[in-house]
């Protein structure tokens, strides 16, 4: 009796494991190097419009476009053959290249460059880029900017004027009620639209590396991301990841969670309860549950796709035939169901794969789940 | 009402023109003294600038730029049957494809007129971008697209909501717009050059506007191109010409002789000649300056554009033109001898030709002489004027008005090569920076400054080698760079009268109520510090409101101020006046600042134009902040 319990148990889990794994969305990958046009392997960010596919490389900007690309460089008039961070203006089609050397605007193949010395621009250093409505978001190396596109009027935002106590902005996600910044050992500032006010939330541990204090606030000052979607932002940090609600604060360690790692380039939310996390170990999908990791494996670096339950305890190994182009994930964007993926040697694309009994679980924000 | 706007702008102008005529009196003390300004008739002139006809072809739509109102001509009759007062400066107008509606841009309130046709009344006005010009609707009648010349963009208006949408990202000085025959495309000219760095050819670009999902799809290139007009399409779709000026601006005003100062063209574009193709109008020994206005006959078999600043239309002859661009192979915009070659008539007309306008079966050609205040009619079989449609205007022609006509023309220089408007385009600036002295290639460049209310501003050239006006526009105007017949004193005294006259536009930085922002503060704060960040004394010569005093921001002397280059002969700079300064971008004397922020951040290294290094970069952008509300 007691042995059938235990099997019964056994084929719940294995049955509930086979579930999990088929929900997760998997892919098959194909990837960019310089071999097939990319600008360089090492690309800081991705973006998708329609369908082109923007990558930000460490040697120029590139544009796939009908399977083929065009580069564009500091002899173009780009700001610098670097580029860190991309956005779309969605009403206008243009696109916003933050780099190391200023802000280029991409516009039907029109560059025009603002640096801090043409413009009111901060700094050159533009980790981060964000568009929403007629307002440009940057996060600098010297505080953040805002740009009035139809005015042409330029808002600084540092220690000044703000609880800034660190100027090292990394990344920026502008929503329609709120602003959020990443500052790099500084936390997470908060802009409200309608009041035009600022709040900072901070590592209730302070600057340690220590975790005393989980769930009850940023999981760590140095922040490299943010995503605000839904009313919910989500932080990654170098040392964990975090989920904020407007009052509560969840937080995702490799610990106790199916993070591969705690260190993050980018987090980019599907919706209140999903999200990607780029980490140096892979590519994470979380989905509310449970999570899933693409990546060649950090040892054999043959393709890997893994499935974990919510605290990381079960995994589940996929068989898979291909995966990103390596494992140091730097940011993603999202194609209708398929991802994009900026990596440390190389871009990816993920084109989503549908098994029989699987149905649509789309990764575009704005729409719902579909699960089995 | 109509009769107490006119006469708040009559007490206006005779405010403006007061003092304005004391000062040119005093100045020129000249030979022959201008009438008291108290004599002076205070005529106001249509300036009939667009046209557009209602869908039946019965109507025409008139917009008078200098009545701020919209003629409603009766063809048949030849009459006007309305007056519709609009906005201030109208500068173009379309009419909704039902006939309903005419929008009407308002150049200096940033809005749109909406016309009701049926009662020739505005009934509604919607907000644009700045300084609103060309102005298109879509096929459908839905959507209104609106160039924006000051702030360089596009303002997407759906026509349902009366809501400005979005807007698209144009060129500087975005001013027309052309519909394609099929509804897909918008294309956008602009008055001034591409910003680009310092002392490369200029260019232009033709922004291609997909209607179907509202945005910019391409940026056509026009090299060595600056001031582009309107252009027009033909029927099929398969050509169209952009009428546009190739200054030339990089080389010495030493050849004016020889055409190298300004080339009258078109740009050719569509399936009829592939590649974007240049062609020149003028001739080996005369000039058609400024071409403005297009328009092509429903066949294709002619064109003709106006030349506002020779007073004629040119006609082209279109398959004679395709069989020049398909037989030659390499670029000809600089061969004057091609137009023989497809213009087949020079039509002569008003004074200013502006706006043409080709009736429905192309049987009448209408073009708008702005500055006579009537219409040619043209048979373009013949290519003659057959006859002429008062719009009723003042009859006498006071100095004002004679003024602008010699400033608009190109009939003093050397085979009509150009006039003060070509580089002074609508009376503002072209962007451009020049090397006009005769001292070699690449010396004394000069950026082209704005001509606002400069009554007080004296001297003139950047060297402020010119004590007066008159000074200005006379002697050196006219034998250096037109090369041709000097001006009777009356001529320059009215040329100057009407030069002086020039208002300010509308400054956009301001607030509506006056006040300053806190930004805008903090920037005047900045202007008018005396001491440093580390609490030490500016020295005075080198404090902002020094030099930059009085009403007009100028004390009217010459600076070192650190911005000499090695290929200027004298360091020292004329101080100009900082009204409106947001509009005249580039800066400093040869231009070389694409922007404000680089007069500091570039060209102030040893703190000799203000004390600056010691300011944050918040603070830099205060102080521009403010600048621009001056």
């Amino acid at each position: 009796m007691r042995a059938k319990i235990g099997f019964a148990r056994l084929a719940l889990f294995a049955a509930t494991s086979l579930a999990t794994a088929q929900d997760m969305p998997r892919f098959r990958w194909e990837n960019f190097t310089t071999a097939n046009g990319l600008p360089n392997n090492h690309v800081y960010c991705v973006l998708v419009d329609g369908d082109r596919i923007w990558a930000g490389t460490d040697n120029g900007l590139g544009v796939l476009e009908n399977g083929k690309w065009t580069i564009y460089r500091p002899k173009d008039g780009l700001a610098h053959q670097a580029v860190l961070s991309l956005a779309l203006d969605k009403r206008s089609g243009d696109i916003w290249a933050g780099t190391m050397g200023g802000l280029s605007r991409v516009s039907a193949g029109r560059i025009d460059t603002f640096t801090q010395l043409n413009s009111g621009l901060s700094n050159d250093i533009v980790y981060g880029v964000g568009v929403r409505g007629d307002f440009v978001w940057t996060a600098t190396a010297a505080g953040a900017s805002r740009l009035n596109t139809r005015t042409g009027h330029w808002d600084l935002f540092n220690e000044r004027n703000t609880p800034m106590f660190e100027i090292w902005t990394y990344a920026v996600s502008p929503g329609e009620d709120k602003v959020y910044y990443a500052v790099w050992g500084g936390g997470v500032l908060e802009y409200d639209v309608a009041s035009e006010r600022w709040k900072n939330y901070d590592d209730p541990d302070g600057e340690t590396e220590m975790v005393l204090m989980k769930d009850q606030g940023l999981i760590h000052e140095i922040t490299t991301s943010v995503s605000y979607l839904d009313k919910i932002l989500w932080v990654a940090t170098y040392f964990g990841a975090s989920r904020y609600d407007g009052r509560y604060w969840h937080n995702f360690l490799t610990i106790d969670s199916g993070l591969p790692s705690n260190f993050m380039s980018q987090i980019k939310s599907v919706d209140a309860n999903r999200a990607w996390f780029s980490t140096d170990k892979g590519l994470a999908y979380f989905d509310g549950t449970n999570w899933a990791i693409y990546r060649p494996a950090l040892d054999t670096h043959k393709p890997e796709m893994l499935v974990r339950d919510s605290e990381g305890k079960k995994e589940t190994r996929i068989q898979v035939d291909t995966a990103p182009a390596h494992n140091y994930i730097l940011g993603v964007d999202f194609q209708g169901d398929d991802i994009w993926v900026a990596t440390a040697e190389g871009l990816s694309h993920g084109i989503r794969q549908r098994g029989a009994n699987q149905r649509a679980q789309v990764l575009q924000t704005g729409k719902a789940a579909v699960k089995k | 009402m109509r009769r107490v706007a006119n006469n708040r702008r009559r007490s206006e102008l005779a405010a403006k023109i007061v003092p304005i005529a004391a000062l040119v009196l005093a100045v020129v003390a000249a030979k022959p003294a201008p009438k008291p300004v108290e004599a002076l008739p205070q005529e106001h002139y249509l300036n009939p600038l667009e046209m557009a006809l209602s869908p039946d072809g019965q109507l025409m739509f008139v917009v008078c730029e200098g009545t701020d109102e919209v003629l409603v001509l009766d063809l048949k009759s030849a009459q006007v049957v309305s007056h519709v007062p609009v906005g201030h400066q109208p500068r173009a107008i379309a009419v909704s494809p039902d006939g309903y509606r005419a929008y009407v841009t308002n150049s200096w309130n940033d809005t749109i007129s909406v016309i009701d046709v049926g009662v020739a009344k505005v009934v509604q006005t919607l907000a644009t971008g700045a300084e609103p010009t060309g102005i298109v609707t879509d096929k459908p009648g839905e959507t209104l697209y609106v160039a924006n010349r000051l702030s360089n963009d596009i303002s997407v208006i759906d026509l349902k909501t009366g809501q400005e949408t979005k807007r698209l990202l144009a060129g500087r000085g975005a001013s027309y717009l052309e519909l394609s025959p099929d509804g897909k495309w918008i294309y956008c000219t602009h008055i001034y050059p591409t910003p680009a760095p310092h002392r490369i050819p200029p260019q232009s670009e033709i922004t291609v506007i997909d209607t179907k999902r509202q945005v910019v799809v391409e940026r056509k290139s026009l090299p060595n191109v600056a001031g582009v007009f309107h252009l027009a399409s033909s029927a099929d779709g398969r050509l169209t010409a952009v009428a546009q000026l190739r200054p030339k601006n990089l080389i010495p005003l030493a050849h004016v002789e020889h055409g190298s100062v300004f080339g009258d063209s078109l740009t050719l574009f569509g399936a009829d000649v592939g590649e974007p193709v240049q062609i020149p109008l003028d001739e080996l020994d005369r000039y058609y300056a400024l071409p403005w206005g297009i328009a092509i006959t429903p066949d294709k078999s002619k064109m003709f554009v106006t030349t506002a600043g020779s007073q004629s239309v040119t006609v082209i002859d279109v398959q004679k033109l395709l069989r020049t661009v398909r037989a030659r192979t390499q670029p000809f915009a600089n061969d004057l001898s091609a137009s023989a070659e497809y213009v087949v008539a020079r039509i002569p007309v008003g004074r200013n030709p502006r706006g043409i306008l080709l009736s429905r079966d192309g049987k009448q050609l209408y073009v708008a002489n702005r500055l006579d205040d009537n219409i040619s009619l043209i048979d373009p079989i013949r290519n003659k004027v057959v006859s002429t449609i008062d719009l009723g205007g003042p009859k006498t022609v006071n100095a004002l008005r004679r003024g602008e006509r010699l400033f608009f023309t190109a009939n003093f220089a050397f085979q009509g090569a150009f006039g003060c408007s070509n580089c002074h385009i609508d009376a503002t600036v072209d962007g451009l920076q020049w090397d006009l002295e005769p001292d070699g290639f690449g010396k004394d460049i000069v950026d082209n400054r704005l001509l606002e209310n400069l009554a007080g501003t004296e001297p003139f050239k950047w060297n402020g080698g010119n004590p007066n006006m008159p000074t200005e526009c006379g002697p050196r105007t006219e034998k250096f760079f037109f090369r041709s017949q000097s001006f009777s004193d009356q001529e320059l005294t009215d040329l100057v009268t009407f030069v002086y006259s020039l208002p300010y536009r509308p400054n956009r930085n301001r607030l509506a109520n006056g006040e300053l922002t806190a930004a805008q503060e903090r920037g005047k704060a900045i202007f008018e510090r005396t001491k440093s960040r580390d609490g030490n004394p500016i020295p005075e010569t080198n404090q902002c409101g020094y030099c930059h005093s009085g009403p007009k921001y100028t004390n009217q002397k010459l600076f070192d101020v650190g911005t000499g280059k090695a290929t200027d002969r004298s360091p020292l700079i004329d101080v100009p006046q900082l009204r409106n300064v947001a509009d005249s971008a580039p800066y400093l004397h040869d231009g070389s600042a694409r922007s404000m922020e680089e007069i500091w951040t570039v060209y102030n290294p040893q703190d000799k134009h203000g004390v600056t290094n010691d300011l944050k970069k918040d603070e830099l952008n205060d102080l521009i902040e403010y600048l621009k509300t001056l």
